[in-house]
């Protein structure tokens, strides 16, 4: 074994988080190296130029809740950080009408009065309740949660900070807290809304990624999960990055490297290598070994302790809990290159409507009803849509006068009943397509090209099991203490040096970058106790 | 009746909110999209354009252009060859600046004077003794900032000749049919030019640039945008940063090019062939040491400034565009050793960032200070890090 195959650390996968962990251990001095399985690294957050001048942004397509202490302290913006805001949010409607909003506070009251005289204050009474709720809940979201189940004396002076954190909040702060984690994001909007159109732009930001509907409990914590984004430090808010999420991950590549991280494709792990329940090392699948008394895993719970692990060497309990951990992708990517843009009647020549998401969820009923068929093992007659046309915020995306149009899809469950994912790619795009066809009446002219990215697909390509998205299904019990497993929590795992810093950690999936981040405190913080 | 810019017809027709400044007498917009911060990223990853129409312009020109430029400002013109524009300060007899402009070299006796200030007056008085002649173009010429990663490739539709055009060169050459004149300059640090158009035919040419722009996004953006990249660029403001020397009520309302940041303006200083206004008391400051302030950046952690807020039941809510004030700065100990010029939340950084003035042994970079803010109507201090400035500089601007 030569000595350039040793290093302090190895991250397995150059996924966002998988590059950010690496990022920060070399930042703190480490000899890093990132192995990525693929030709390119991203993960889940790549532009691929699938026709000469146009990028598609294959699977995940928005910097949703990357957390803005990573731009400053990997200092990303020297190596090509270019957040773009959305400037809208477009919701059009099955009787030609639409829900507009925009950057103007003034100007959006006019717009909710248009649905609803009552909603307009009724939408600022939910927005400021719910960011009381953001505020309750940061803290938690960006600290190590503590291990229930450690006689660490940190861990016990985390849970008393925990414990006196609930116990000094507002009562209806907390109040509203437990009814988001636990109820549906319907019967929360109820409470504030009545024009359904408003309550279905609401509601849609809880179906993404999810096998709930919006009328299901739990439906609301995944809303104020992906309420946690706060671009420009604005609560809530989300945002594209130049050249697509591809562009971010090659931003976080350009900075581990400059840092000293070194980037290894077309290296697929085969195995961990351990000596006496430590870690050793790695072996790629060609053979390969690297060694490195601390290895970081950023796949998802399944592949880091049942594949890339030997379970054998793991707890029993663990094993059958990783066993046990929901994945059940539901979500599909439905990417379009077009020859122009698409024009919707009510707002015919305009196209500042397009410059944030377009919300194909005119009801709450139509979203819930696109549900019910995953539930019963299909996918959505007429599906939800969340889709995006990021080449007119960013020239760089399209060919002038052309665009991509990026359609996250619901619902598409991983396994379908009765057929397969390679049967039924095509028809599922069509379905999307004929939807679109139906708000946009030139839609089908413009289509140039279409990809379709099933949740087979999605775990072929990304490795993320079954599709999910988030690396793990957000439950309340995969969730804070128990994401992956109660007890391990905080990016540990029984085999000594071997951690975790993947979406299936917490707090959770999106590209936030929180998990690699957080992991890695822990690394160094166990290093330097080593030391000591 | 306030007066419009020759591009007033389009911009109006642009402008989603009508909201206009005045800016010398000319309306001049405060912002056309319902987010300023929009007009900024359009500029950031795009391209933007900006009226620069009401800037003052004069034209120095006969056998002693030189002699007089070369005396009158700060920053020596004799090394200015044709072609070339330089961004230049001048100083009063003790050293102070009094404004600044960029001043272009068309020829070996013509030279052109972009000002934010009138300066006639002063330029007439000072021409007395020299065989030249200043004339007032300020209203023969309308002239645009384009800005932005696209502004070359909308420019070389129009006109290769900007190709090869380096950082402060300029070119005279044609846009739809009218003779203009086209520099690498500009108040973003970003890529950029600056087109400079005979008033008259100032519409058909800001039409064509915007035809040619279309596909790259160029968009308009006011006054706003404009403060939010210069802010990133570390570029001092007149009105904001300084204010002319000559109208200045006290010493603290003085400053010399050092304490501004601008002593890398005064290559060659030691030069005793080329005596200017205000040199004798410059050099004497540099030999005393005797320079008041040093000017830096300064950026507040984003979790600091969130913390400052949450730590008082409130939420931190950052506003981009730049504070019209300016804002105390205190060392470990509550000692007042500084204040923040200009002071914003940063879109591209996603933290605060400000231009501020502080005592010289502040002003090493990574120093923590402390910038007051006003929370649950207390002045509360925040940890600042001073830093270098400019704050955003991508490598476009000079490539």
């Amino acid at each position: 074994m030569s000595d350039t195959n040793n290093y302090d650390a190895i991250v397995i996968g150059g996924g966002h988080n998988g590059l950010t962990n690496a990022a920060y251990l070399a930042k703190a001095g480490k000899k890093v190296l990132v192995l990525e399985q693929r030709h390119l690294v991203g993960g889940a957050a790549i532009t691929e130029e699938l026709r000469p001048g146009f990028q598609f942004t294959t699977f995940s397509y928005a910097l949703s809740l990357l957390r803005p202490e990573i731009i400053q302290e990997l200092d990303l913006v020297r190596y090509g950080f270019m957040p773009l805001l959305m400037r809208s949010h477009f919701a059009p409607m099955e009787n030609g009408d639409y829900f507009l909003l925009g950057p103007d506070a003034g100007l959006n009251r006019q717009e909710i009065a248009r649905h609803s005289k009552a909603d307009v204050d009724g939408m600022e009474r939910f927005e400021h309740d719910t960011a009381r709720v953001r505020q309750f809940i940061r803290p938690l979201f960006d600290s190590i949660p503590p291990n229930l189940f450690s006689d660490d004396p940190a861990d016990a002076d985390k849970m008393a900070w925990l414990l006196k954190h609930l116990g000094t909040g507002n009562k209806k702060v907390i109040h509203d807290t437990v009814r988001l984690l636990t109820g549906s994001i319907a019967d929360f909007s109820d409470d504030y809304l009545e024009s359904d159109i408003i309550k279905a732009t609401i509601c849609s930001a809880a179906c993404v990624g999810i096998k709930l509907g919006p009328m299901s409990p739990g439906s609301g914590m995944n809303w104020l999960y992906l309420s946690m984004g706060e671009h420009d430090g604005i609560g809530g808010s989300w945002s594209f990055h130049k050249g697509g999420n591809g562009g971010f991950t090659q931003v976080l590549a350009r900075a581990a490297a400059a840092y000293g991280a070194e980037i290894r494709l077309d290296s697929h792990v085969d195995h961990l290598i351990t000596e006496k329940g430590e870690v050793k090392g790695v072996a790629l699948r060609d053979g390969t070994e690297f060694r490195a008394p601390v290895v970081v895993s950023s796949l998802d719970p399944r592949r880091t302790f049942l594949e890339i692990a030997d379970p054998r060497e793991l707890p029993a309990d663990l094993v059958e809990t990783i066993q046990r951990f929901r994945f059940q992708g539901v979500a599909s990517k439905v990417n379009f290159a077009l020859d122009g843009l698409p024009e919707y009647p009510a707002l015919s020549g305009r196209a500042d409507q397009y410059l944030g998401f377009i919300n194909v969820a005119p009801t709450v009923e139509y979203m819930e009803r696109a549900y019910d068929a995953a539930k019963y093992g299909w996918y959505s007659e007429h599906p939800y849509i969340d889709a995006c046309i990021q080449s007119l915020v960013d020239p760089d995306m399209a060919p002038p006068g052309k665009h991509v149009m990026s359609c996250f899809v619901m619902y598409t469950p991983y396994e379908l009943k009765g057929s397969t994912w390679q049967a039924e790619r095509e028809n599922m795009a069509d379905r999307v397509q004929a939807t679109l066809q139906g708000f946009f009446p030139n839609f089908n002219d413009l289509v140039l090209q279409r990809e379709v990215v099933s949740p087979d697909i999605i775990e072929a390509k990304t490795g993320l099991s079954e599709g999910n998205i988030y690396a793990g299904e957000f439950f309340p019990h995969q969730m804070y203490f128990f994401r992956p497993a109660p007890g391990y929590s905080d990016y540990r795992t029984p085999i000594h040096g071997y951690y975790q810093c993947g979406s299936g950690t917490h707090p959770g999936g999106c590209v936030i970058g929180a998990p690699g981040r957080l992991a890695s405190q822990q690394v160094l913080k166990d290093l330097g106790r080593e030391k000591a | 009746m306030m007066r419009t810019t020759p591009f007033h017809p389009r911009l109006a027709e642009l402008s989603q909110t009508q909201m206009w400044g005045n800016w010398s007498g000319y309306l001049s917009a405060v912002r056309y999209d319902l987010s300023s911060k929009h007009e900024y990223f359009g500029v950031r990853n795009a391209a933007g354009f900006f009226d620069t129409s009401p800037l003052y312009k004069y034209w120095i020109r006969g056998r002693d252009a030189e002699l007089l430029c070369s005396f009158a400002f700060a920053r020596d013109v004799r090394t200015l060859k044709l072609g070339r524009a330089q961004y230049t300060i001048w100083c009063d007899d003790d050293g102070f600046i009094m404004e600044d402009g960029v001043l272009f070299r068309f020829a070996s006796d013509e030279f052109l004077l972009t000002a934010a200030e009138p300066n006639m007056g002063y330029l007439k008085q000072l021409s007395r003794r020299y065989d030249v002649e200043i004339v007032d173009a300020s209203e023969d010429y309308a002239s645009l900032a384009i800005q932005g990663p696209r502004s070359r490739d909308i420019l070389e539709v129009l006109t290769p000749d900007i190709s090869g055009l380096r950082y402060f060169g300029f070119t005279e050459t044609k846009i739809a049919n009218t003779p203009v004149t086209i520099s690498r300059t500009g108040f973003s640090g970003d890529l950029g030019y600056e087109v400079i158009i005979p008033v008259a035919d100032a519409l058909p040419v800001l039409d064509a640039i915007l035809e040619a722009g279309h596909p790259h996004g160029l968009r308009p953006y006011g006054d706003e945008a404009l403060g939010m990249t210069r802010i990133e660029a570390g570029l001092p403001l007149i009105g904001v940063e300084f204010n002319s020397s000559r109208y200045a009520w006290t010493a603290e309302d003085r400053f010399t090019p050092d304490e501004l940041g601008l002593g890398w303006l005064l290559k060659g200083i030691e030069d005793d062939s080329r005596p200017f206004i205000g040199r004798d008391a410059i050099l004497r400051e540099r030999a005393d040491g005797s320079s008041r302030w040093r000017t830096v950046g300064i950026t507040v952690a984003w979790s600091d400034f969130y913390e400052l807020f949450d730590s008082r039941g409130h939420l931190a809510v950052p506003d981009e565009i730049p504070v019209a004030w300016e804002s105390m700065l205190y060392d470990a100990k509550d000692k007042r050793i500084g204040y923040a010029t200009s002071f914003m939340y940063s879109p591209i950084l996603q933290c605060h960032i400000g231009i501020a003035r502080v005592k010289p042994k502040y002003a090493e970079p990574g120093t923590d200070i402390y910038l007051e803010q006003t929370v649950n109507h207390e002045y509360i201090n925040v940890r600042a890090t001073v830093t270098t400035l400019p704050f955003y500089n991508p490598e476009r601007k000079t490539a």
